[in-house]
């Protein structure tokens, strides 16, 4: 516990540590670089619009990804149980995945003028849901016969047979998917909030240290977003534990 | 009255790219109720084709398979199967994993009831205790024990096991036969049972079945002629000897290559 929980921590101020000497050592100005010690000022200042943005940011971000779980989930069942479905949908979902997102965003904010929140969700599922398709899809399509024939063979429904077997077994590969997933939604809510005018969220809060040349700021948001981030990370493992914890082999 | 397993002049094909594949023709087999078919062949005869043509994973393509008169046309509650592989489930303890069919055939069994019964089978096998660890924390013959429990839990009237003891080292197989042949004792089905060891099939079986190369037709019947309560000290006597001798011929034959005489 005091391993797991300190180590990280002490990373953490050994990092500060040597931002803070790297600016001081330089004499970077505040418009360069800011340093840690900027930092509190900055937090303590806009406190509010702070917790405001970050609650903006974590919903959009925990509402796109939902989205992606149904959506990848349904893309990848059905691209697990059908050949035929799976050749057709391959392709195009590569081709769509490979679509670099910020060329996505106006093309949403003219598709749905306005619609801010429905615009990020929607952005934050659209960059996620791919890699949940594809473990979902690669999990049920790779799952040996025998294991279904155990159930086949006493007359089990298809149903039966996907939510006694199939769905468990693929469950270490969804969660190292969601993994990767919400790591992309958390970067697709940020890109619109930071693209979008009059966005909202840490993104906009980071725009308007910009267009305000508050640097410090700004850096705070950085640093807030990553806080958000590795919150959401250890969200996802934190489920994987509860849900796929027979998957992680004992140490030892 | 006929007998519990009928199968009768069965013909499949399996369709692939480069055209039909027939694996079985003219296959004729037939179990009474209880007893246990041992069933042998070169390897890819279509075995465990057959398997799946009796619980009804499959249809043949002509012919029939009978369980108790009636045609088997889809699979059914009253077959267990067990294969080389125990197939356990990792996110279950042993005792689910064993209890697994009985979620199935018997949806409103209280629990405590579907516990005391695969209780019952794990103590026969050797496993009590062992009820809740996972699969990984157990060895290859404690995995295939607890796959055989799982595989008669529900109380089947057919037993069908295709190669489980083939992934054994020699001694762990042989305990394994001594269990299987324990559970005939307690259990009523009528089983058959893949192998690709003769051994085996002189020691649990009362019939020997052997198949031709692909593709597969019935081409000898053994009828194992020794005491029902068998110890593997048996198989080291003169006429276990005699049998093997002679399956053992049928597989040459089976394999295309004659006689052991004739080849040597
Ligand atoms: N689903 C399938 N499609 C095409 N060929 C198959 C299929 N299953 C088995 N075969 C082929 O049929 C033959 C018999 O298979 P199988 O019944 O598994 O043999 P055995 O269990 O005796 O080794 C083998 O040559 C195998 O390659
Ligand atoms: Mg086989």
């Amino acid at each position: 516990m005091l391993r797991q929980i300190g180590v990280p921590v002490l990373a953490l101020l050994v990092f500060c540590l040597a931002w803070e000497a790297l600016v001081q050592v330089n004499g970077w100005p505040n418009y360069v670089m800011a340093s840690p010690s900027d930092l509190p000022a900055a937090y303590a200042r806009f406190w509010d619009l702070f917790l405001l943005g970050a609650w903006q940011t974590l919903w959009r971000t925990v509402a796109g990804l939902v989205l992606a779980v149904i959506g990848g989930m349904i893309l990848g069942m059905i691209m697990g149980f059908s050949r035929v479905a799976n050749d057709a949908l391959y392709p195009l979902l590569v081709g769509f995945n490979a679509i670099p997102k910020a060329t996505l965003v106006p093309v949403l904010a003219l598709l749905f003028i306005g619609q801010h929140d429905f615009n990020t969700v929607l952005m934050a599922f659209l960059i996620s849901f791919f890699p949940i398709a594809v473990s979902v899809g690669i999990g049920l399509s790779t799952l040996e016969p025998e294991y279904r024939d155990i159930l086949r063979a006493l007359g089990a429904s298809r149903m039966a047979i996907f939510r006694k077997i199939a769905l468990p077994k693929t469950l270490p590969e969804f969660f190292g998917a969601l993994k990767v997933a919400v790591t992309l939604a958390f970067i697709g809510t940020n890109l619109v909030e930071i693209v979008s005018p009059h966005g909202k969220g840490l993104g906009a809060l980071f725009l308007s240290g910009q267009t305000n040349s508050n640097y410090p700021l700004m850096f705070a948001v950085l640093i807030a977003l990553a806080v958000l981030g590795i919150l959401l990370y250890y969200g996802v493992v934190w489920l994987e534990r509860i849900f796929a914890g027979w998957a992680v082999r004992p140490a030892g | 009255m006929p007998d519990l397993i009928e199968i009768t002049d069965v013909r499949h094909a399996y369709k692939t790219p480069a055209g039909p594949l027939p694996v079985l023709d003219g296959l004729t087999l037939s179990v009474p109720e209880g007893a246990f078919a041992a069933v042998v062949g070169p390897s890819g005869c279509g075995k465990s084709t057959l398997t799946r043509l009796v619980a009804g994973l499959m249809r043949p393509d002509a012919g029939e398979v009978r369980l108790h008169g009636s045609p088997v046309t889809s699979p059914r509650s009253t077959v267990g199967m067990a294969f080389q592989n125990p197939v356990l489930l990792e996110w279950r303890s042993i005792l689910d994993n064993v209890i697994l069919p009985l979620e199935i055939v018997a949806p409103r069994m209280p629990r405590r009831d579907r516990v005391a019964r695969a209780m019952e089978l794990l103590d026969l096998v050797g496993l009590a205790g062992f009820e809740n660890k996972r699969p990984s924390e157990l060895s290859g013959g404690m995995r295939q024990r607890a796959s055989l429990c799982r595989a008669i839990v529900h109380r089947p009237e057919v037993l069908i096991l295709d190669e489980p003891f083939g992934a054994l080292d020699n001694f762990t197989r042989e305990d394994l036969w001594q269990t299987m042949r324990d559970l005939r004792r307690q259990e009523p089905f009528t089983a058959i049972l893949i192998t690709h060891d003769l051994r085996e099939s002189v020691f649990l079986g009362d019939q020997v079945v052997v198949l031709s190369g692909r593709p597969a037709r019935t081409q000898y019947v053994l009828d194992v002629d020794l005491p029902a309560d068998r110890e593997i000290d048996i198989l080291y006597q003169p006429k276990a000897g005699e049998m093997l001798h002679l399956l053992r011929d049928q597989i040459r034959i089976a394999q295309g290559r004659g006689p052991a005489q004739e080849a040597a």
